[in-house]
């Protein structure tokens, strides 16, 4: 258990910027080569950016940490390369049982919407995605440097340098930007003063992943009140290789040394499973913390994932605002460092991320406070509700044991166009949009998130003749002429609201920039302009 | 559905319905807890403004109680 060995390890190798005469100069320097820097480099790098990752490490670490990937976190990775892997080996479960003390309260089933290329989530240790990243990354060249730790940062004629330590000694590097993913415990955080604030929780939690070697069904269950954890909250959920993550509520007071000891924790697990026929792969202890930067950009460091802001797990929220962290920064970034933005586009990441972190914050929060109540008043209605909820749909609707991570849409976003058009739904500037079924154009089944473009793209109903479009655009148009790729079942048209000649301005990053029921060359240009921060 | 109580689910964000009800109690003795859910029975009551519905809410409430 906690084994030392690693999961995978990596060699180090000295690189000739530490033997330069003067620090080397880059473009972007990411520091920390978790899911979070990893997808940040790739994506960089098919843009063709290449940026540095500095890890002060040599090896994946096994362990506790992320488990639930959401649709948008595989969309992303698709879009990176590394789906595909990520899909094979991830487990999918659509059955969710709650039971309060010995019954069962309620079972639901989340049954997926069809014409999605990505299920809605999947689980997989976050060791697996991490090693997937890496493959991917050193497939592409990604300039990976293991045991390179940032010690000092400097700002230096607008723009950082960094003092790195190495097994062969210090040296320095410039960067324009600097990108730290250097996780929770961020050094870089450390380094700037920066304050890291917000709501710690009171109750502890214990996390357990256990090996099994019984059949169990590949469900997620949770209890309230459970006979073998009286009073407290407990939640199973599956991973791949029949490892179960268990997350344990504690009380305040616990001893923390003493919970995690295996003689304490095993007949716990066995009374829960109601076997002995598992194996302890890991335990840890952690009171959760729901906290964020007042600021995600200082100067020339920008911060990403938990690093930036930091959730409580219900709701598997941490890594997948990374991954969604990443995907906003790379293509600004990338325009930036190829002088296309204006300045306004790299400081929306801050803006936008910002409202993404809030509302993260806010769904962890909500559900922690659900699973762990504060008060006698708190447990009186959390209990009330788990009472009603056994015949009552309207209060299963309050009970929250982690709601499912979603794109945030960026509702007060300076690169968005404001609607000037009357629609009747579809997706609103700053949404995310979702994907849908297509037929290609050369026929053969496709999907929306298949035909977008690298970079900006439009979204545009025939018939007729489309718009011109601005250099670098990518056109998806759908309709019956030739080229064109069509709405496989009315679905595109549905969850856009799509009329004839209206069209979407749609972000690198898969958000609305604008939409227009007319989408005239003209109005396409203002609205690039605006999404570009020009 | 019953007869005269509305028990579909009826809040778009219901999250966000519990939560208040939560933050209207925080930092309340056990005591004033309470009072607070008597006087918000008792708005709620009146906005229903239905006796037979308010009749099944509270047979509802009722047999949600754990036995004793």
């Amino acid at each position: 258990m906690n084994a030392a060995a690693p999961f995978a390890q990596f060699a180090y190798a000295p690189h000739h910027d530490q033997i330069a005469p003067a620090a080397a100069h880059h473009p972007v320097v990411i520091v920390g080569a978790g899911p979070v820097g990893l997808s940040l480099a790739i994506d960089l790098k098919l843009r063709g950016i290449d940026a540095v990752v500095l890890d002060d490490s040599d090896r994946i670490g096994d362990g506790s940490r992320a488990i639930c990937f959401a649709k948008r976190t595989l969309e992303i990775f698709d879009r990176l390369g590394v789906a595909a892997p990520v899909l094979e080996k991830g487990v999918r479960w659509q059955v969710g049982r709650v039971f309060q003390a010995d019954a069962e309260l309620y079972r639901f089933d989340l049954l997926p919407e069809p014409g999605h290329k990505m299920p809605a989530f999947i689980n997989l240790q976050q060791y697996y995605v991490e090693k997937m990243l890496i493959d991917r990354a050193l497939a592409l060249g990604v300039d990976l440097r293991w045991l390179n730790r940032v010690a000092g940062v400097e700002a230096r004629d607008g723009e950082t340098l960094l003092s790195i330590e190495t097994p062969d000694g210090p040296y320095r590097l410039v960067a324009e930007h600097v990108v730290a993913c250097d996780g929770s415990r961020s050094p870089l955080r450390a380094m700037l003063g920066l304050d890291f604030v917000g709501e710690r929780f009171e109750d502890q939690f214990l996390i357990a992943d256990v090996r099994m070697t019984a059949d169990f069904p590949v469900e997620r269950w949770f209890w309230f009140d459970p006979p073998f954890h009286a009073g407290r909250s407990c939640l199973l959920h599956k991973q791949p290789d029949n490892v179960w993550r268990i997350d344990l509520q504690l009380s305040p007071e616990a001893d923390a040394e003493v919970e995690r000891r295996p003689e304490k924790v095993r007949p716990r697990i066995e009374r829960m499973l109601g076997h002995a026929d598992f194996v302890l792969e890991w335990i840890s202890i952690y009171r959760f913390q729901c906290r964020r930067l007042a600021r995600f950009i200082h100067g020339g460091v920008i911060f990403a994932g938990d690093a930036a802001h930091q959730v409580s797990p219900f709701g598997a929220r941490g890594a997948n605002s990374g991954v969604q962290d990443a995907d906003n920064l790379g293509w600004k970034l990338a325009a930036t460092l190829r002088g296309e933005a204006g300045p306004a586009l790299l400081d929306s990441y801050d803006a936008e991320r910002s409202e993404a972190a809030d509302e993260n914050i806010l769904n962890s929060t909500r559900a922690t406070d659900f699973i762990a109540p504060r008060s006698k008043a708190e447990l009186l209605f959390r209990d009330a509700a788990l009472a009603l909820a056994r015949t009552q749909p309207f209060a299963r609707r309050f009970v929250n044991s982690g709601r499912l991570s979603m794109p945030t849409a960026y509702t007060a976003s300076a690169l968005s166009t404001p609607d000037g058009d009357a629609w009747s739904g579809g997706l609103v500037p700053g949404a995310p949009i979702p994907d849908a079924p297509l037929v290609a154009p050369g026929g053969g089944p496709a999907f929306l998130s298949e035909a977008l473009g690298q970079g900006f793209s439009l979204l545009w109903l025939g018939p007729g003749s489309p718009p011109r479009l601005p250099a670098g655009l990518t056109l998806v148009a759908v309709g019956e002429g030739p080229g064109q790729w069509r709405d496989a079942n009315g679905e595109l048209v549905r969850r856009f609201d799509l009329t004839s000649g209206a069209g979407y301005l749609l972000r690198p990053d898969g958000h609305v920039a604008a939409r227009f029921r007319a989408a005239t060359p003209a109005r396409i240009a203002a609205a690039l302009d605006k999404a570009m921060g020009r | 559905m019953s007869a005269h109580l509305d028990d579909r689910p009826r809040f778009a964000d219901p999250d966000a319905a519990y939560r208040a009800i939560i933050e209207a109690h925080r930092g309340l003795s056990n005591e004033d807890s309470a009072a607070l859910n008597a006087a918000l029975v008792l708005i709620l009551a009146n906005q229903l403004g239905d006796q037979a519905a308010l009749e099944e809410a509270l047979a509802l409430a009722r047999a949600s109680l754990p036995p004793r």
